[in-house]
């Protein structure tokens, strides 16, 4: 059972020659094309060129120049760009779009010789919680197929949690890395805003996007972590700053650690067993010597409403691109200049794309800028002074992914604000550009719950370490979804 | 009604980088469409803008150079609107914080008179590419090899009253940005594109009138006819009991007038906000002081030079600095002549000019080479040939002869010098012309002249003038 291995099972496996990256992939393929339209978790997948890409990788490991990594098949969010395959953003706009180039995400992972073996659905250019807003159809959970995965990288979470790749790339602007891992049991991080390259992965809203990885652990989290992350002069928001190997201090003792717990997390809207769960953790961490103190957040509850204004505003700008002048959807036979302009836009967006655009128009319009734009800046300015003096109390702060459990497909669809409610505790975290993890923390009615950790900028390394020592001790993140 | 006219422009400088202002694609002018256009230039999903350091230090060049204040942390913009040739929908731009900020440029006017024009900003963006309507029937072609080319948009005060000194600031900073090395000032080719805000006032009225702007207009003569015409337009509007609407306008050069493009309802919001992508841009003390010091000499120290060592006029001096060519040119004639930098300065900004305008050439490819033109008054200087002589001379030249002296060699025409032989055709003039001198000696002096002319055209145009006057007073007494 090749998939039920971690990927750094795999990568020993491929190192001792158990088996080849082709035979590895082959399982992939095969798994992808039995289990893979049900979930509806990829938009396109590339077999060819996985195969193509295992070989190669076989060749390597043969001439003796494999890397930790070389083999190992994933799966990449349809947001990064991928040349010469299709990359569609989840959205009827760019359902015609072969990428002429590769995003450095992207890059980096070939060159690490990882092999792609197709594109994830997600929720239309990473607008959405549910993955019910993809031009391809909604992605179902693994552990309950009426249920969604989370969004927006819900293809991601899916196929990593039904074991159709051992790992993947996300997205989070607001939570749509580390949101869908707690719904599908997966370790989900998003890296300090700037640590991975922007070049290539499609914008929604450039201030808050950040680019991360769903693995089945934290160490295998590590492992890709220590791929793309890095400076790149192509993005001029990446920091130039050395990257850490993420495996080695993995097993550091947490001893004395000092965990934040944030009442504001604790308050009205989250389920109750959901709470249960998390001050289990908070427990196992006081076991393992961590020392544990509430803190307080006072602004958690303006992230929602800055959120909606600085992301919809950005994102207004940056689909401004999508026009029907030089690729992707264009309308039939537009009478002029501004019916081609009206009729590809309303035709090639779904209708929460073209919600958050109107949202983010009206919210940079003459005579509203102050009273919107500029005051939700402001307040992310007090969102980010919160976690500023928290950090000087405590190492990481620990609270609750989501208020509940993955919810029905359909069931908040005509619901925005309760449906970007659910985002609540993971939005602050990109507002303040912090490193967020989600990790396995149990389950309610037989359906995951995730607990987030949140660090200081640039401590990827702290949040991959605390929470592999909770792996070691607990046994969440090794429970998979029946039926695959 | 008395009335004023109120000017401010804003001049598009097309920075000469090799490379686009966030992309790495190249920046040449007239290469095939679309074939200077990378991801980034098109605005393909995923693509992200990264700064060219070298349209900062450009842009800080020009600020110090019209005594500006240089932002030590300035913002880019997005400038959001829709049209097929913006590629990504939005314009990056600075907007609230620009790079350049409160300067003035010194300008001197026909009159011999410097007038100080205020600059409120210059700040960094980039351009768009080109729609192009003319070769495709009920369609629009898109050129993108523009796009992402550099600008430095230079916006000044209101501070011009007449479109000749609007024409007037338009040449300095022209001239200020060949220079500095920063623009190559082709008007044609859009490298130097201006805008003009025109209003009018009731002469003494402290408020400005309304002002329409006038868009892309491409050479000095049609800035200066536009702005006439709009002014004559906004006072006849106004004087038939109408207003002058703001709005922008497009100036038609073959029939000479402005029309209007939109109005200020029309006009797009257009949504301006940081741009997320890039960073505030940081400049240094260091680096700005870097600059400063490797500033090559300015127009304005080089017509105080002027003035100063060679003794020019202030109208002079503007004229010969007023672009770099010109300058070296005059400085080169002026290495190679013992002749007084007054008689340079007349031929360079008379004969030479005239020639030159005449033929539609600028001094780089004058035809007379500086060396040549130094030959040719040094012969002047040395009483070889006179003035007259010399435009016959400078005639050979501008044709193709090698040098002055070759010219007057071959066509003998070194001035006659030699008094006996003056002597000698004055004599012969006394003597064919009896009636004359008798009517001069009886008192009609005015004859004086003709008997120079006769002598002058005896001589072929030869004789020394000032021997002639001296000898001809001599002999007619």
């Amino acid at each position: 059972m090749m998939h039920t291995k971690t990927v750094a099972e795999m990568a020993n496996d491929l190192a001792a020659k158990k088996y080849s990256s082709v035979e590895l992939t082959t399982h992939f393929l095969n798994r992808i094309e039995h289990y893979g339209e049900n979930l509806n978790s990829f938009i396109t997948v590339t077999k060819e060129q996985a195969l193509a890409a295992a070989k190669h990788a076989d060749v390597q490991r043969q001439a003796g120049k494999a890397g930790p990594l070389t083999g190992i098949p994933m799966a990449q969010k349809d947001i990064f760009c991928t040349k010469g395959v299709k990359t569609s953003c989840g959205s009827k706009m760019l359902d015609n779009f072969i990428s002429p180039y590769d995003a450095t995400l992207i890059e980096r992972c070939n060159q690490a010789g990882l092999v792609m073996l197709g594109k994830a659905n997600m929720d239309e250019f990473a607008m959405g919680s549910s993955n019910e807003n993809s031009y391809y159809g909604p992605v179902k959970n693994p552990w309950d197929l009426t249920r969604v995965p989370g969004g927006s990288s819900g293809g991601s979470a899916a196929a990593v949690a039904a074991r159709l790749a051992p790992i993947a790339t996300g997205t989070d602007t607001g939570g749509s890395i580390r949101q869908p891992a707690a719904l599908c049991n997966l370790t989900g991080i998003k890296p300090t805003y700037g640590r991975v390259s922007r070049y290539g992965m499609i914008a929604f809203a450039s201030s808050l996007d950040q680019g991360g990885i769903f693995g089945v652990n934290a160490e295998d989290a590590a492992l890709l972590l220590n791929v793309i992350a890095g400076f790149d002069e192509k993005d001029s928001t990446s920091a130039d700053m050395p990257v850490p190997d993420y495996r080695k201090t993995l097993n550091d003792s947490l001893t004395g650690l000092r965990i934040g717990v944030p009442k504001e997390y604790f308050a009205e809207g989250l389920n109750s067993q959901v709470a249960d769960c998390i001050h289990e953790a908070i427990k196992t961490y006081e076991k393992l010597g961590a020392v544990i103190k509430e803190i307080s957040l006072p602004h958690t509850n303006m992230s929602i409403p800055a959120y909606y204004v600085i992301a919809p505003a950005e994102c207004s700008s940056n689909l401004s691109r999508y026009d029907g002048v030089r690729y992707g959807y264009r309308c039939e036979k537009p009478k002029d200049l501004i019916d081609l302009y009206k009729r590809t836009r309303s035709e090639g967006f779904g209708k929460e794309v073209k919600r958050r655009i109107m949202i983010g128009t009206y919210a940079l319009s003459a005579g509203y800028y102050d009273a919107y734009y500029l005051k939700a800046q402001q307040i992310r300015q007090l969102i980010r002074q919160d976690f500023v003096e928290a950090f000087k109390e405590v190492d990481v702060i620990l609270g609750p992914t989501t208020p509940d459990t993955a919810f029905k497909i359909g069931e908040k669809a005509d619901d925005p604000v309760s449906m970007y409610l659910s985002d609540i505790y993971t939005i602050s975290v990109n507002l303040a550009g912090l490193p967020g993890i989600s990790a396995p923390a149990g389950f309610v009615n037989n359906l995951p719950v995730g607990m987030q950790l949140i660090g200081h900028d640039f401590s990827e390394a702290k949040l991959l370490n605390v929470v592999h020592q909770y792996q070691q001790h607990t046994d969440w993140h090794k429970r998979m979804p029946e039926g695959f | 009604m008395e009335w004023e006219t109120v000017i401010g422009l804003e001049v598009h400088a097309q920075l000469a980088t090799n490379s686009k202002i966030f992309s790495g694609a190249a920046t040449a002018f007239g290469a095939e469409p679309n074939t200077q256009a990378c991801a980034i230039d098109l605005g393909l999903p995923g693509v992200l803008p990264v700064l060219n350091r070298d349209t900062v230090a450009m842009a800080i060049k020009l600020g110090l150079s019209v005594n500006a204040e240089i932002a030590e942390r300035s913002v880019f913009a997005r400038k959001n609107y829709f049209y097929p040739d913006l590629p990504k929908g939005y314009q990056i731009s600075q907007y609230e914080l620009p790079i350049v900020k409160s300067g003035y440029l010194d300008v001197i006017l026909d009159d011999g008179s410097i007038k100080r024009i205020g600059i409120t900003r210059a700040h960094l963006e980039e351009d768009a590419g080109k729609s192009l309507h003319e070769d495709f029937s009920n369609m629009t072609g898109v050129d993108f090899n523009r796009a992402g080319t550099p600008l430095l948009e230079i916006v000044s005060e209101p501070d011009m009253r007449s479109a000749k000194e609007a024409i007037a600031y338009l040449k300095t900073l022209h001239a200020l940005v060949r220079y500095l090395g920063i623009c190559d000032g082709n008007m044609q080719e859009g490298s130097f594109r201006c805008d003009a805000n025109v209003s009018v006032r009731p002469k003494g009225q402290a408020k400005f009138g309304t002002r329409a702007e006038i868009k892309n207009v491409n050479s000095f003569r049609f800035v200066e006819k536009a702005i006439e015409y709009e002014v004559k337009r906004q006072i006849a509007l106004i004087e038939s009991g109408g207003t002058v609407l703001q709005e922008t306008r497009l100036y038609d050069a073959d029939k000479d007038e402005t029309r209007s493009m939109r109005s200020k309802e029309e006009a797009n919001d257009y949504r301006y906000f940081p741009d997320p992508d890039l960073l505030p841009l940081m400049v240094t003390a260091e680096w700005v002081e870097k600059i400063r010091s490797e500033l090559p000499e300015l127009p304005a120290q080089k017509r105080e030079r002027f003035q100063r060592e060679y003794e020019l006029s202030a109208y002079d001096a503007a004229v010969l600095v007023s672009s770099k060519e010109l300058a070296m040119y005059f400085e080169e004639v002026l290495k190679h002549t013992q002749a007084p930098a007054k008689l340079v300065t007349n031929w360079v900004m008379g004969d030479l000019a005239a020639a030159l305008n005449k033929a539609n050439l600028d001094i780089a490819t004058s035809p007379v080479s500086a060396e040549q033109l130094a030959g040719l008054l040094n012969r002047m200087h040395d009483n070889t040939i006179s003035g007259k002589i010399a435009k016959e001379v400078f005639e050979a030249l501008w044709h193709g002869a090698k040098d002055a002296d070759s010219v007057i060699n071959e066509r003998g025409l070194q001035q006659v010098t030699d008094t006996s032989a003056i002597e000698k055709i004055i004599d012969d003039v006394i003597h064919a012309n009896p009636a004359q001198l008798a009517d001069y000696r009886s008192g009609k002096d005015r004859l004086f002249g003709y008997f120079v002319g006769q002598v002058m055209k005896l001589s072929q145009g030869k004789a020394n003038p000032e021997q002639v006057n001296n000898l001809l007073k001599e002999k007619l007494k």
